[in-house]
């Protein structure tokens, strides 16, 4: 895209002139474009570098991001304090076919820069620590060459300015997170999980590729997203068309950003190398929905009827993602499954978050989100790193003493994910649970109708949140060792990065600190709002919720209340247990899922995943040859059967009566049998002509062609 | 420039090639054969699109090349196989597939 641009000539076409633009932001394309020329000279020759490739993806990298973070801070300058602020677009001619243009190019406004920064951060932290992770591999150089490459398609995805530039970028993250979930392909569960990621992800591809259709076609035939935007905000495009397409993307979403029912691959890609998990699986790519969604808001306002309604399809999804997704996480023992069942549930909250109209409380929470977990997932891989595995009960337990950084990020990252004050976490979820707008008896008011449902699923989702992260402490940093290896704290480069993330994970709240909050200057309050969100003709008037002490202090309590609940279970009872037996229990072998009979039964169907992977691949997949199709043949017996032999009989006789006249008579004699002679003569005759030599048909082909070509003289000259 | 003149040249090759591919029994230059048919035709379109000024003929000439290249290809192969079957690649035997 970058060469494309660099080689044509820029046409601003956009709101804003490039000449007035700043420089970071009118070449903003260059920061895709620097991992992408590294992807291939990794590729080309990484192999030969003293340090097999790895140095050229870091510093592509770290170049985008300061190319990034200086963007960022242009948008600042050029925002300024005014309301509204013009977002820079260039692009180019891709082609033009059929009075259709297809453009290349950039869109950059709050959103996207707010995007490249925490794609660059991450990315870069990421690098850094793959050094060291993956050091030794057999595909060092592969590994990095795709890192890379993920990241360039990432950017370029968020830089879009087009529907057609998305769907690009859409599918190169999800190529690059199948290459990258199957980097250890030797082992058959890791290609298949590959495999599931990948096809699961084309399910919901082909809702994209349904609703943007749609979109171009209902918003006059543009693809541009300003213009498509701004088509539905003025009210141009039929409801209708929106309706259609907001479902249709909506699917996109549900499998690219794991929401409930399309979940199953992200547990699965868990299967790929740690620092794919927190690039890709828990920071960047799987935000691609939430982006997408963001991007298009003014389709899923109109679609969804966002403004109106107390429940809609959109905050219905998020919601019980949020909540399910996050009893999920209690009952795995991978470390890292727990942890992507957080990001499900997380990005429910997300969903959820767009879905209630709280547009700017998503996208913070994506913005907050991708550093506490991504410090969270590289905080596990370090575990695993040193004590073997990544299963919390066999492989974990006291490692805070061996690992005291990597326990101490660890925990600071967990108490932003639980939505404690003052870290990161609290702020952003408790601006999505005051977006809700339910909280109106206590307060809280304003937002887009009252959505109390999605508020009560998030209270509890906070609580169900701030449990199973209690429960990963302590299997993974109480209790005494229960591996057989000899755990010791990780290298500086992998400390490092998780020393960055975890201070993230403390300051990127104050970033959107409440509008009205007491305790902070008041210019300095919601300047993440401010800077993000568009004002704009291509953004729909959404409406802000006041937030208000009292749901603060209630969903902090709520997230308390969870935590309570597991350190009395874990850090109180089983320790207990555990000094009482001389050894290191994980569970009560008396709790309540051995003790309650329902208990019990919640814990399977939590342990069996609700049995979304056997109605999938049992049910699914294989009922086609499997009881679908033992019922299809019973059917087929009983019912189709019955029916065709009552007509056979029944056409049996009638059959008779015509067969003695009509057929022996008639046809048989005078149109079968003539037919037959007929051709038999014809054929007979015709033989001749076959004598199966090729010069003879060259001949023959060369006469008719003469001959053809004599009639269009004769023809063309009358 | 006159046009003639290739026309007349594209004609000629086209008919030696036309009385290479009927009468010729080796199956390899019957193949070369069919190589100087398609060029006589480039030769045409090369004329005619220098004639009009027009870039298509000589673009419509490199497909030809193109697809000629890949037709030997596929024909030299056959040559081969006929060859390695039969120990000779005289086309007048080859009628297996009389009527």
């Amino acid at each position: 895209m970058g060469l494309l641009i660099l080689a044509a000539e820029a046409a601003p076409t956009g709101p804003m002139s490039v000449s007035d633009a700043n420089w970071f932001l009118a070449n903003a394309w260059l920061i895709p474009l620097l991992p992408a020329l590294s992807f291939a000279a990794i590729l080309a020759f990484g192999k030969r570098m003293p340090r097999r490739g790895s140095e050229l993806g870091l510093v592509a990298v770290g170049a985008s991001f300061l190319l990034a973070v200086a963007a960022a801070v242009a948008w600042v300058a050029h925002h300024g304090a005014h309301e509204t602020a013009p977002a820079v677009h260039r692009s180019v001619s891709w082609l033009v076919s059929g009075g259709v243009r297809y453009d290349a190019g950039i869109l950059v406004d709050g959103l996207s820069v707010m995007m490249l920064v925490v794609v660059t951060a991450v990315s870069l932290l990421v690098h850094v620590y793959s050094t060291d992770y993956v050091a030794g591999d057999a595909r060092y150089t592969h590994f990095f060459a795709f890192l890379s490459l993920f990241t360039a398609a990432m950017l370029f995805f968020v830089l879009s300015d087009n529907l057609l530039q998305m769907i690009v970028g859409w599918e190169l993250v999800g190529v690059c997170s199948f290459v990258l979930i199957g980097h250890w392909w030797e082992a058959k569960a890791n290609s298949d999980a590959a495999l599931k990621a990948f096809l699961t992800n084309r399910v919901g591809d082909v809702g994209l590729l349904v609703g943007m259709s749609i979109l171009f076609f209902a918003a006059g035939g543009a693809f541009d997203t300003l213009t498509v935007n701004s088509r539905i905000v003025a009210g141009e495009v039929s409801h209708t068309a929106l309706v259609a397409a907001s479902a249709c993307l909506l699917a996109a979403v549900m499998s690219k950003s794991g929401q409930f029912v399309l979940h199953t691959w992200l547990p699965d890609a868990m299967a790929g190398p740690t620092p794919v998990s927190a690039l890709i699986h828990a920071a960047t790519m799987v935000v691609a929905g939430i982006f997408m969604v963001a991007r298009l808001y003014p389709v899923f306002w109109d679609g969804m009827a966002i403004a109106s309604s107390s429940v809609n399809l959109l905050a219905l999804v998020g919601a019980v993602t949020l909540l399910f997704g996050g009893l999920l996480a209690f009952t795995q023992n991978d470390i890292k499954k727990v942890l992507a069942y957080s990001t499900v549930s997380q990005l429910g909250y997300m969903v959820m978050a767009l879905g209630v109209g709280a547009w700017t409380a998503a996208m913070f929470h994506l913005f907050t989100h991708a550093f506490f977990k991504a410090c969270l997932f590289l905080g596990s891989g370090s575990v695993s790193h040193a004590a073997g595995g990544f299963d919390m009960k066999k492989n974990m337990g006291g490692l805070r003493r061996a690992m005291p950084h990597t326990y101490r990020t660890f925990l600071v990252a967990t108490v932003a994910l639980m939505g404690l004050p003052p870290l990161a976490g609290f702020w952003s979820k408790d601006e999505i649970l005051a977006g809700t707008g339910g909280w109106g008896l206590l307060g809280g008011t304003g937002g887009n109708g009252a959505y109390t449902a999605m508020l009560l699923m998030g209270l509890a989702g906070a609580a169900v949140t701030a449990a199973y992260m209690t429960r990963v402490i302590y299997l993974t940093f109480f209790g005494r060792y229960r591996g057989e290896g000899h755990p010791h704290e990780s290298g500086p480069r992998i400390v490092v990065p998780l020393y960055a993330l975890a201070a993230m994970a403390v300051v990127a709240g104050l970033f959107n600190m409440p509008a009205g909050f007491q305790l902070w200057p008041e210019a300095a309050q919601e300047r993440f709002g401010h800077y993000v969100e568009p004002v704009a003709a291509y953004f729909p008037p959404i409406g802000h919720a006041t937030p208000s002490w009292s749901l603060a202090v209630v969903s902090t309590l709520v997230a308390l209340g969870g935590a309570a609940a597991a350190y009395r279970y874990y850090f109180v009872k089983v320790r207990a247990r555990s000094r009482a037996e001389g050894q290191s229990l994980t569970e009560l072998p008396d709790g309540p899922t051995a003790a309650n009979k329902l208990a019990r039964a919640g814990h399977r169907v939590l342990a069996d995943k609700y049995y979304f992977d056997h109605l999938y691949t049992g049910i699914v997949a294989g009922g086609v040859k499997g009881p679908a199709a033992k019922a299809a043949y019973w059917t087929n017996q009983k019912v189709i059967d019955a029916v065709v032999d009552g007509a056979g009989r029944s056409a049996v006789a009638a059959g008779r009566a015509v067969y003695d006249r009509l057929d022996q008579g008639v046809i048989d004699n005078v149109i079968i049998d003539g037919a037959g002679r007929v051709s038999d003569s014809a054929g007979e005759s015709l033989r001749g002509m076959q004598t199966g030599k090729v010069q003879q048909y060259a001949a023959i082909l060369f006469a008719a062609a003469a001959v053809l070509a004599g009639v269009f003289i004769v023809v063309v000259s009358l | 420039m006159l046009l003639n003149q290739f026309l007349l040249l594209g004609a000629v090759l086209f008919c030696i090639g036309v009385y290479g591919v009927l009468a010729r029994r080796n199956g390899v230059l019957v193949l070369m054969s069919v190589e100087i048919i398609l060029n006589s035709v480039n030769i045409n379109l090369v004329a005619f699109g220098a004639l009009n000024d027009d870039v298509g003929g000589a673009v419509f000439a490199l497909f030809v090349i193109a697809v000629a290249a890949a037709e030997v290809g596929i024909g030299l192969a056959i040559v081969l196989l006929m060859y390695r079957n039969r120990r000779s690649i005289d086309l007048s035997e080859a009628d297996m597939l009389k009527g």
